[in-house]
């Protein structure tokens, strides 16, 4: 039992995990067994490396779409908990609408709203496909950061802005001493929670002509044109994003763990 | 009455408070006076306004109508937060709840308000910080997180963290309402010291025989309104108001029982009559 185990004393890691670690010797040698004879293989083998590649594209997407929906958030969240309205209420309607709408829409619109490239003096400069996707994936990023944010400052208690009050604080020091830091460890497990989400869907920048990981596949899977080998893509394109994603949500549970007493 | 005020100009005084909370009215004129050096406890029944004072001497709360003065300033006429940020560097402020900080070790709780708001340097703040934990004998925690400590010992570090910005005065807020019966005294030890050491100390306070051994003047309130005041001697021998008679009565152990019925059928000491025909 769960209660159990965690009471107990922590077994060795190879011990906790005899079952994964079984299946994954038996995957291997699967592969090795059957790999060299296999076409499906061989042709996976071959293209691996444009995999590798396209996988790498939706990791810089979701890395700098959770990296500026982070700090736009922040600011947004930040207005949304000010004392004036005329400041909260723009917050609210910038998360009330990114936080409502498909992402698809939103990565469909960025694309094809901004222009593909830009007159800055005399140079143009190019606005690339993923650009846009990374900022139709940031625009919801902020909006949920913004909502994360909001609802970690509304947990600490009023004591403690009372307590920091009759110490002789200033708001802004109360907010930055002793309110932010408390928040960001409360922020960090749905903030990872997030991140996870956000790289799956970069699965969606394919649809607008980025050559990202399921692109790739696409064109592997016409190219090869074998029904094997397209289950088999698409069944590696699942392990990719799971054995990036997974680790996050691991660590996310074992962060809500640790911070749960406070 | 004996006059027990001294001719010096007191250090906090309070003139026909009123403060409501919506329609609701917590405090209906309150005067009250505390000396530099004085102890003075306020005791009365819960929902009687005692916390509310001492909010409104510190400025975390605005009354509606009256004075209140402390040392040189009027806060009451305060109205920049700035203003009141200078009047709360004086005035320290303990909790029922503790509220130290979760996120910060025992001593830079301690540390935090002297270096961000009294500018110290570091050295300086935490040389006295870890004095100040050896005061309340807590030393041995300084590296603790508050989270780790049991509640009469965070109780002990909410008092050294006030005691940390050199307060002239400090409010203790049912400070041992929150505590079991034995980390009281631990609680209780420390706060007797202070007074003994001439700190001026208001206390509002359920511990009726700890008010009465260490309180220069206690206050007796009751729905918003100072009933009855002067030495701990004088109210807890010889209280003049009824009320306060009564409420002593039961504050201080005697129950008070109601006379009992002799045929009453279900008082339990009558059950055995019945109990037969069961």
């Amino acid at each position: 039992m769960a209660i159990e185990s965690s009471v107990s004393a922590p077994l060795a890691w190879p011990r906790r995990h005899v079952g994964k670690l079984l299946l994954l010797a038996g995957a291997v040698l699967f592969l090795l067994y059957f790999a060299p004879q296999s076409p499906v293989f061989k042709a996976l083998l071959q293209w691996s490396p444009a995999l590798a590649v396209g996988f790498g594209q939706n990791i810089l997407i979701s890395l700098v779409a959770i990296g500026l929906g982070s700090l736009l958030g922040l600011l947004v969240g930040a207005l949304a908990v000010s004392p004036l309205r005329l400041l909260r209420l723009p917050a609210q309607i910038w998360v009330q609408i990114f936080r409502n709408a498909p992402w698809l829409v939103l990565i469909y619109f960025t694309t094809y709203v901004f222009p593909f490239e830009i007159k800055l003096g005399s140079t143009y400069v190019s606005f690339p496909d993923w650009v846009k996707v990374t900022i139709g994936l940031a625009l919801p990023a902020s909006a949920n950061v913004a909502e994360i944010f909001r609802g970690a400052i509304g947990s600490i208690p009023s004591t403690q802005w009372e307590a920091a009050r009759s110490l002789a604080f200033t708001r802004g020091q109360i907010f930055r001493s002793i309110i932010l830091p408390q928040c960001f460890k409360r922020m960090l497990p749905p903030w990872m929670n997030l991140y996870a989400v956000i790289t799956m869907g970069t699965a969606l920048a394919s649809l607008v002509g980025v050559h990202d990981v399921i692109d790739t596949a696409q064109i592997a899977s016409n190219t090869v044109n074998m029904t094997g080998f397209t289950v088999v893509i698409y069944l590696s394109l699942l392990v990719l994003f799971f054995a990036y994603c997974y680790p996050i949500s691991r660590l996310t549970q074992r962060l809500e763990r640790r911070y749960a007493f406070y | 009455m004996p006059s027990i005020e001294t001719v010096a100009e007191p250090l906090v005084s309070l003139r026909d408070l009123h403060l409501s909370f919506g329609a609701n009215p917590v405090l209906k004129g309150i005067d009250l006076d505390v000396h530099r050096g004085q102890a003075v406890s306020i005791i009365g029944p819960s929902g009687s306004g005692k916390s509310t004072i001492l909010r409104c001497i510190t400025g975390l709360l605005q009354p509606q109508r009256g004075s209140i003065r402390v040392g040189a300033t009027d806060v009451h006429t305060l109205a920049k937060e700035a203003q009141r940020i200078e009047l709360r560097k004086r005035v320290g402020f303990v909790f029922q709840q503790y509220n130290l900080f979760p996120h910060l070790s025992v001593l830079e709780n301690l540390v935090i308000a002297p270096r961000k708001v009294l500018g110290r340097s570091r050295t300086d703040a935490e040389k006295e910080a870890r004095a100040l934990l050896a005061k309340v004998r807590m030393e041995h925690k300084a590296d603790a997180y508050p989270g780790q400590l049991s509640g009469g010992q965070q109780q002990r570090v909410a008092i050294a963290r006030a005691l940390a910005m050199r307060p002239e005065l400090i409010l203790f807020d049912e400070v041992t309402s929150a505590l079991d019966p034995e980390t009281v005294g631990e609680v209780l030890t420390v706060i007797r010291e202070l007074t003994e050491e001439g700190m001026t100390c208001v206390l509002v306070t359920h511990e009726m025989r700890f008010a009465e051994e260490i309180s220069d003047i206690v206050y007796f309130t009751e729905n918003g309104v100072i009933v009855e005041h002067g030495s701990a001697a004088q109210i807890f021998q010889h209280p003049g108001s009824e009320r306060t008679q009564e409420f002593l009565r039961h504050a201080l152990g005697d129950p008070g029982r109601r006379p009992a019925h002799s045929n009453d059928p279900y008082l339990l000491t009558n059950l055995s009559r019945y109990s037969l025909s069961v």
